[in-house]
Parts: structure tokens; sequence; C-alpha cells
């Protein structure tokens, strides 16, 4: 079981943009200090999120591992959903899949502005 | 002097992150409720703004995970997370290592703390700091209870970290606002994103706006996991503000339901 490895490789990445560089650089060589299967390096270095959160990789860890590899929300969640389909359920941890595959609880929005009208800034 | 300032807001990193694919009255509104609690905020002239938070593995891990923690920086680097993703630029927060450091002793006399001298805002301050100091010119003391990784901090723990916060406030000369920050049901960070319970969240309210102690403490994180999610863990950062303000009810300023945000979005204080 090293899946505290996997979660301790990405909070340390998450939290450091040093890491992240050497991780972009040089993936083997950043993740060599971590007892990892291969089936975790692979799915880290791929990235394969779908398998990573079926792992059980905490949600908030991997959202943000997500950010950083600039996955769209929409595709984030998707690959989620896909990675459950295709492994099965989460294996262990509290951040599972409580819906069916088909459901979308998250829509996006519709514009019903203009396309080319700016939309508002969410700040003061 | 007395705690100026008691209150509670939302801080999932949609409502920064993803503006542009709410639904925009709502959105529009939501936003407008936070300015309000800026200017109630601002109103009462903090010295500091102490922010109770569920940080998400910014600082702390699995390997030395703290029950409570309290920052104690002259500053504060955040968000970590991805800039453009979250809505928000990269930020050096002030904060005052002196005055951290005298209001964690107080703590300290009821609750047992750690104290960090290096802390990482992830969006859980980041987003709240966004819209209630846009300048960041207040100085902020972070604090985090564990939400995060089981075994949680329990809820009575939390409670009890309320009361040492207000006491250690009261007991200090500067003028201190107490922001509690996290989600109420929602499943974040899950292909559930999106997913709200709104009827357990209006309860919730209605036992946080009665400041019902035995109301607020009815819970267990095995019926909070089945009806509000892993996300809703964060209620302990609500309860401690409770703990907190006690003696005081509170209002309900804002709670609507916006799936893309993925959390009931809530602005809501305490007449302390």
């Amino acid at each position: 079981m090293t899946l505290y490895a996997v979660q301790k490789f990405l909070y340390e990445l998450n939290r450091s943009e040093a890491a992240q560089h050497a991780f972009t650089s040089d993936p083997d060589a950043a993740l060599a200090d971590f007892d990892l299967t291969q089936e975790e390096l692979t799915a880290l270095t791929d990235p394969d999120i779908g398998l990573l959160f079926h792992l059980g990789v905490n949600g908030q860890i991997l959202m943000h591992f997500a950010a950083f590899h600039q996955i769209e929300w929409q595709d984030y969640l998707q690959r989620m959903r896909d990675g459950i389909a295709k492994h099965g359920p989460v294996r262990q941890g509290v951040y599972a899949m409580t819906t069916s595959a088909e459901e979308r609880v998250a829509p996006v929005h519709e514009p019903i502005t203009a396309p080319d009208e700016p939309s508002t800034p969410g700040a003061p | 002097m007395p705690l100026v300032y008691a209150g509670v807001c939302s801080h999932a990193p949609g409502i920064t992150g993803r503006s542009d694919q709410a639904e925009p009255e709502v959105r529009d509104a939501f936003y407008d409720a936070f300015d309000a609690m800026r200017a109630d905020v601002e109103a009462s002239q903090p010295d500091a703004i102490v922010v109770i938070a569920a940080e998400h593995f910014a600082n702390f891990f699995m390997n030395n995970m703290p029950s409570f923690a309290i920052g104690m920086s002259d500053h504060y680097d955040g968000p970590i997370e991805d800039p453009g993703w979250l809505g928000i630029d990269k930020q050096r927060v002030p904060g005052n290592a002196e005055l951290s450091l005298r209001f964690i002793s107080e703590v300290m006399k009821g609750s047992d703390v750690s104290y960090a001298e290096e802390w990482k805002f992830d969006h859980g301050i980041m987003v709240p700091l966004h819209f209630l100091t846009p300048r960041y010119d207040t100085p902020v003391i972070p604090v985090n209870i564990n939400c995060q990784g089981p075994p949680l901090t329990p809820i009575e723990r939390a409670w009890n970290f309320g009361e040492s916060i207000r006491a250690a406030a009261d007991a200090l000369p500067e003028r201190i606002a107490l922001v509690g920050t996290g989600g109420i049901s929602h499943w974040p960070a899950t292909p559930d994103s999106g997913k709200i319970n709104t009827e357990w969240d209006r309860d919730f309210l209605d036992r946080w706006a009665r400041n019902d102690r035995d109301a607020l403490l009815d819970y267990d994180d095995l019926g909070v996991y089945a009806e509000a999610g892993q996300g809703g863990f964060e209620i302990r950062t609500f309860l401690a503000v409770s703990a907190a303000a006690q003696g005081a009810t509170g209002t309900i300023h804002f709670y609507e339901p916006i799936p893309i945000f993925a959390v009931g979005c809530t602005i809501a204080s305490y007449a302390i």
C-alpha cells in the first residue's frame, strides 16, 4: 500500500514551484525518492487523473494536480468519471463518487449575452 | 478588547475560478453579499482578521497533522494553486507575528494548538480574502481545523476551540475580526462536484443562526458524510465561530446553491 507515498509526492508538488519545475524537467528524478508501484508511477507521469482518483488520492490533492496540468474543469470531472468506469469504485478514502456515470451535477451556464461581451469579473 | 466581528463565508475555488460559468444573476447577488460582508468587516475597524479555515493540504499532511494550527508570521504567500485556474494572482498577504504570538499564547490556555511560522494560503483563505481585503492591507492570522485527514478534529473540540479563540481575542488590546470559512453540504473535488443538499444546509444554517449549541453539536461524521458529503466536514469552522459568538444570534445574509461553484454559497454573521 503506497497510496500514502503518491499523496505525499503530490502534496509536495502542489505547494512548491521548485518541485513543479523539477517534476516538469525530469519526472523520473523527481519521483525517484518515493516508494511507488509502476501503476502509480504511470498514473503520475501520464497524468492519469481517473486512475489516481480510483486509487484513492484525496480529491483536494488531485484537484490541485489537475489545475497544475491546466486540465479544464469539466474535463477534470469527466476524467474522474472515466476512471471509475474503467477501474471501479475508489479503493479507499472519503473522496468517492455517489452519482451515476451519466449524471451531470454541475452544468455550465449557457451565456445569455453575446459571446463577444466580456463577462463580469468576480472581484471588487 | 472584545471581538469586533464574527461571520462566515464560503471559499470554494470555483467562486473566483469559474465565475464565467455561473448563472449571472445569482452569481452577482452572491458577490454583492460578499461586498456587504467586506463593508461590515471594514466598519469593525479590525487590527487583524483571524480566518478559521479548513485547508486543503497546502501546509499540513498526514505525516504531522495538527487538529488545530495558527499562523505566526509577518507574511503569508498564496495561492498555491495555479493563478489562472483560481482566478487570483499570487500575493504576499500581511500577517503580524508578534500579535500572533500573543494571540496563540492566549488560545493555548484553553486549547492545544500547533503554531506555524510558515504557512502558504490555498483557495480556502485566498477566496475569502479576495473579497474581504481585496487590497491585502489588513494583517491576517490564519487558523486551521483539520477537516481533511481522518481522524478529524472532533466537533466538540472545534466548539471548545472557538471558545478559546473568543477568550484570546477579548484578552488582547487589538481589535480582532473573526471569519470562519468552509462549505456546508458539498462533494468537492469528486465527480459529484456540484451536488448540494439544500435542505440539509438550510437546517444547519437555522441551527447556526439560533446559535443553538446542542443542535450544532448534534452531528456525527458518518451522518454528515452520508447527507452532506466529505465537504460537510468543514462545518467545524462554522461551529468554531458560533462558539466564539456564544449568546449572539446570527443572520444568514445569503444562501443559494451554485452548482458550478460546487457549494451552497453562504454569507452570514453574528450580532456580537
